[in-house]
């Protein structure tokens, strides 16, 4: 803001910016380390640099893995897990209708058995695109379930099978075995399933969303990240420290209730959006 | 953070410069358990201008002394223990959830008249939830897990026509309690907001609370602060607290709105819900 020369007053305005971004104080320490480290290197004089210098070191670390859908089978079997509440529910029925509406067969398996009317949701969103949903009754087990969709969705020539989860907190370890179990069932079903494991992560998480990532990606081996709730105020600038930490990249993020409320992920954009106030 | 602190014990007075590392390690710890910026900012600053200058009391030594100013401080700005719902002098009294999507409102609002009826009351829950697809249908599976009734009118009514013929109900069938669950909205989505004021002004609840996740980072500050504004919150509840979360929104919001924050979540399970307490929520938040 019409600044003549580069001070640390700049640098710490941009350190506050992520820090209210979410984006951690370890990883914001490091980046402005990062920052200060090229600013020096390339000799950059201008304050005006300074903000598009950050974006673009950013970018590159949201950049690295591959954002498109792993894909296999036929069917390829997408698994989606995540803590209470994020949006994993919401994202499966807008993921089906993204793909259906792309020409490909999907059916969808309402393995979470557990929370009340987890199935009925699932249902709803089932019928609101237009795909079918392969479940059992409230209390089974989910792998049983899961076997069952993967059943379905070779019988029925599909393409894909998306097969939605209860919502369990990453430190619940009987929990994240129950995942670990469904894991294996699709996988000795079908070779290289599941094909994708989609972690659903809150934008209004804070710091968490990193011990998240980490435990289902080791429960589970986590292929990519949905990141929910963007519509809203926050940023999910933790996304950042996950991606350098872990190296898995964000696929998809969703903004909004509604079935075309989802986009693929773009760094750019979320980095430009990283910013606004 | 306790490492510094060890740090500081081989000295014999604090200097500014020790209670300056110090607090570089307080707000790094605090940052990390995510409170919001503006509010470490301001916690920081007062801690160091009570640390430098305080006589180091003779029983403890310097480090016990800044973490025993730090400790003390969060304890204070989290206030003291009130998990007492405000109840009508004539019954029922109306208790209204609201809260972002997800954050676990139509769990609590179970939770809450569990928790009440084993206090004697006589607790009804009312589907407020006309959007969120199997909304109502989750409430009424918990209210038959808990064997309390679940007034619903379908999702073709305005919340506000739910909640007023509820009340009426309520007032019918000797239910002494009601609590509204709503659907989960954004705090800048202007309908939906409006939507919650409408609700406030037809039932006048006696007790609003405020749903939220014990995981949400920097913007529990613009959550909390806006439905406040808009609603005039009554307590907080802070939901998923069982996981490994350092929970710093419980003191984002305190400092916001200085709301009492009433009770937690701890578990899925409809007994899992338990009073707040301020004090272990400090340690938490410092991760000692
Ligand atoms: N604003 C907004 N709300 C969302 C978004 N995605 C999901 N939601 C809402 O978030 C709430 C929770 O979504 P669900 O899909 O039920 O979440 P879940 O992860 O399946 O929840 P559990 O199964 O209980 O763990 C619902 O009210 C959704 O409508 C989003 O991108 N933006
Ligand atoms: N582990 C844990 N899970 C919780 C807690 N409270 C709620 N949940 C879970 O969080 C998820 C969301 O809870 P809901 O009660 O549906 O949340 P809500 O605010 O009503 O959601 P919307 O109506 O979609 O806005 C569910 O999976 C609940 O079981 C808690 O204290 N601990
Ligand atoms: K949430
Ligand atoms: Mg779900
Ligand atoms: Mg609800």
């Amino acid at each position: 803001t019409g600044r003549q020369a580069i001070d640390e007053s700049l640098f710490d305005e941009l350190e506050e910016a992520l820090i209210g971004a979410d984006v951690g104080v370890e990883t914001a320490l490091e980046l402005m380390e990062t920052l200060r480290r090229q600013v020096k290197e390339r000799k950059v004089k201008d304050p005006a640099q300074l903000k598009p210098l950050l974006q673009e070191l950013i970018q590159g670390i949201l950049s690295a893995g591959e954002s498109s859908l792993n894909r296999g089978g036929p069917p390829t079997v997408i698994l989606v897990v995540g803590v209470n509440g994020v949006g994993k529910t919401t994202t499966i029925g807008k993921l089906a209708h993204y793909f259906k509406s792309r020409g490909e067969r999907v059916i969808l398996g309402a393995a979470d058995t557990f929370r009340a009317a987890a199935i009925d949701q699932l249902e709803i969103w089932s019928r609101r695109v237009g795909v079918d949903v392969i479940k059992h009754k409230e209390g089974s087990d989910p792998a049983a379930v899961a076997y069952d969709a993967l059943q379905a969705a070779r019988a029925r020539k599909m393409d894909m099978v998306i097969i939605d989860t209860a919502g369990r907190l990453h430190t619940k370890s009987n929990l994240m075995d129950e995942l670990k179990k469904i894991r294996r069932v699709l996988g000795r079903e079908l070779r290289g399933a599941p094909h994708e494991v989609l972690l659903v992560l809150d934008a209004t998480t804070g710091q968490n969303a990193i011990s998240q990532a980490r435990l289902f990606g080791e429960a589970t081996g986590v292929t990519g990240i949905v990141l929910t709730k963007l519509d809203g105020t926050a940023k999910g600038g933790v996304i950042i420290g996950i991606s350098r930490m872990l190296k898995v990249p964000v696929k998809f993020i969703g903004i909004g209730e509604g079935v075309e409320d989802l986009r693929p992920f773009d760094p750019q954009e979320f980095v430009a959006a990283l910013f606004e106030i | 953070m306790q490492e510094t602190f060890r740090k500081l014990k081989s000295k014999g007075r604090l200097t500014e410069a020790d209670v300056d590392e110090a607090m570089k390690e307080v707000r790094r710890a605090l940052l990390a358990a995510d409170v919001n910026f503006q509010v470490v900012k301001t916690f920081v600053a007062r801690v160091k201008e009570r640390a430098v200058g305080q006589d180091v009391l003779s029983s403890l030594t310097p480090a016990q002394q800044v973490i025993k100013i730090v400790r003390d401080e969060l304890a204070g700005l989290m206030g003291g223990t009130q998990s007492k719902l405000n109840l009508a002098p004539k019954p029922p009294t109306v208790v209204m959830m609201v809260g972002l999507h997800g954050a676990g409102k139509t769990t609590t609002a179970a939770k809450l008249a569990n928790l009440m009826r084993k206090q004697g009351r006589r607790p009804m829950l009312v589907a407020g939830d006309v959007y969120r697809p199997a909304a109502i249908k989750q409430l009424q599976v918990l209210g038959e897990q808990l064997g309390i009734p679940v007034f619903s009118m379908g999702d073709r009514h305005t919340p506000v026509d739910i909640a007023r013929a509820a009340v009426e109900h309520a007032v019918k069938q000797g239910r002494d309690l009601v609590i509204i669950d709503t659907a989960g909205r954004l705090e800048i989505n202007e309908e939906m907001m409006a939507e919650l004021e409408a609700l406030k002004a037809a039932v006048r609840p006696h007790e609003i609370l405020l749903v939220v996740d014990a995981m949400t980072g920097q913007v529990a500050v613009n959550i909390a602060e806006t439905f406040n504004k808009r609603l005039g919150l009554d307590g907080v509840v802070l939901t998923k607290l069982d996981g490994d979360t350092r929970g710093g929104a419980a003191l984002s919001i305190k400092a916001v709105t200085s709301c009492p924050i009433k009770f937690v979540g701890v578990g899925e399970k409809l007994d899992a819900l338990e009073p707040f307490h301020p004090d272990r929520m400090a340690d938490r938040i410092l991760g000692m």
